[in-house]
Formats: C-alpha cells, sequence, structure tokens
C-alpha cells in the first residue's frame, strides 16, 4: 500500500516526506509506548502514534522504519518534522482515532507484526 | 575508536541524540543493518533510561573490529532490585516519564535482547553502571 493510499485511508494528511508517496508500505505498528514498538516491532514500515515528541521521530528513524502517521489530530513540532526530514520519514496527520485508523488500513491489507506473546 | 558523550539529565528532548550520533558513525563505518540497529535500540534504550531515571550521565561507546562495547555510567539513585528491574512490564518510572511515552517496563529487557553481554553494577545512592557489548557479525 502506497503512502499516498495510507493517507487517503485516514483522511490524512502528508505534511513531511512528500517525495515517498508512491513508496510502498507492507506493514504497520500503534502504540504510544515507544519501548513496546522497540521489543515487538521488527520490521520496516510506518508507525501510528498519538504521542507527539522528538523521541517518536527517533525512534521511527533508529528502527529504521518508514514513517510516522500521527492520530487524534496530533500535531508534529517544527522540530520533529525537521529531524524526520533529516532521517527521511514521512509524516501523516490524521484527526481519526487510533483504532480506526489502525482498523482501516488493516482491512485495507496493511498487516502487522503477527507474532504473538 | 571511542566516543565520549554527556547525557543530559535535564533536556529530555536530547535524549536519544548520543545513541543517533552513534548510529550514523556505524553506518559510516559499513557496519551490517542488523547490527547497527541492534545496536541503536540498546543505547537509546539506556540512554532514555538515564535521563529518566538518573539525571543523565556519561555514555562511553569503543567501536572495535569485532564489537561494540557501550558503557553508560549514572550517578542516580541505583537499582535496589536488578533481577525485579528486568521483568519485562516492571517500572518505576514517574508518571511525566510515562506522559512521554516511556516507563513500558521493557527498557532493560530490550537491552539485554539486542546485546550479546550485558552486565548492570549499581549501587542505591550511588549510582549505576550499565556495560553492553554487540557482537559484528558480518554476513
Amino acid at each position: 500500500m502506497t503512502v499516498e493510499k495510507i493517507a487517503q485511508i485516514v483522511n490524512g494528511t502528508i505534511v513531511c516526506g512528500e517525495e515517498f508517496k508512491d513508496k510502498e508500505i507492507m506493514t504497520a505498528c500503534g502504540s504510544d509506548m515507544m519501548s513496546d514498538v522497540m521489543a515487538f516491532y521488527h520490521d520496516r514500515g510506518m508507525l501510528l502514534t498519538g504521542l507527539v515528541n522528538i523521541q517518536v521521530i527517533r525512534t521511527a528513524s533508529l528502527l529504521d522504519l518508514d514513517g510516522v502517521c500521527f492520530v487524534r489530530g496530533k500535531k508534529p513540532t517544527v522540530e520533529m518534522i525537521s529531524l524526520a526530514k533529516e532521517d527521511n520519514l514521512f509524516i501523516i496527520e490524521t484527526g481519526m482515532p487510533m483504532f480506526p485508523a489502525c482498523g482501516k488500513l488493516f482491512a485495507a491489507g496493511l498487516k502487522g507484526n503477527q507474532a504473538e506473546r | 575508536m571511542k566516543y565520549e558523550y554527556d547525557v543530559s539529565g535535564d533536556d529530555f528532548s536530547k535524549a536519544g541524540t548520543a545513541s543517533q550520533d552513534i548510529k550514523r558513525k556505524l553506518q559510516q563505518l559499513g557496519v551490517p543493518v542488523a547490527t547497527v540497529k541492534r545496536t541503536a535500540i540498546a543505547m537509546f534504550e539506556a540512554e532514555i533510561n538515564m535521563v529518566i531515571h538518573a539525571h543523565g550521565g556519561k555514555a562511553t561507546v569503543d567501536i572495535a573490529e569485532d564489537r561494540i562495547s557501550i558503557v553508560m555510567e549514572d550517578h542516580g539513585p541505583g537499582i535496589p532490585d536488578i533481577e525485579l528491574a528486568m521483568q519485562p512490564g516492571y517500572s518505576t518510572a514517574s508518571a511525566e516519564a510515562r506522559d512521554l511515552g516511556w516507563g513500558a517496563g521493557m527498557g532493560l529487557p530490550n537491552m539485554k535482547r539486542n546485546s550479546d553481554f550485558m552486565n548492570i553494577e549499581s549501587t542505591v545512592g550511588v549510582g549505576t553502571k550499565v556495560t553492553m557489548e554487540i557482537h559484528i557479525q558480518n554476513a
């Protein structure tokens, strides 16, 4: 699923990394706890989160993710957008809450990490 | 090659910059992607721990041919029960740290899982020294 398609499905806007709009994203994870993302998500792909601070971008970058989708209308700061650009990450903003955003993307074919603990 | 970083305990927004710098250095050196990722995760968690629990500290990273050694040393409150602290999900992080997305109780387990060797020396009221080694495995 392309980044552009993801943005459409969640009624969101690509606020950074427009050049990656045709990039294919295969998997995603949703969490507001960054250690959980590092512990349980081992693919590339996208993080959906409602947490807004610079560590979200650092986590995505350190994990070699492709981008981040901020849910619940959360707005990344200028500093976050600047770091995301530096690290070649896309950012999508959506007003949708986490569960429907994940649900719609999953139903449309974007998969998650299936490993259970 | 040895690199030293002062990890500030006052500015949460700076937490992770040392790990980011090491990640870039390892990438420039052509270290395999999986090793870079493991090092980045292990060090980032340690750096965050230092900031949210111990008011910062010092990080020393030594990059050798076959391994990356990371020593994270702080003068924070120390860890009273290391075995308990190692349990996934156990955390003493403040509500403020949790609001910032940390304190899931996965920090130390993540550090152990992503390193080939980890040792924690800690004295309550004195501080904590975490040593980690990640072997460089060439594909």
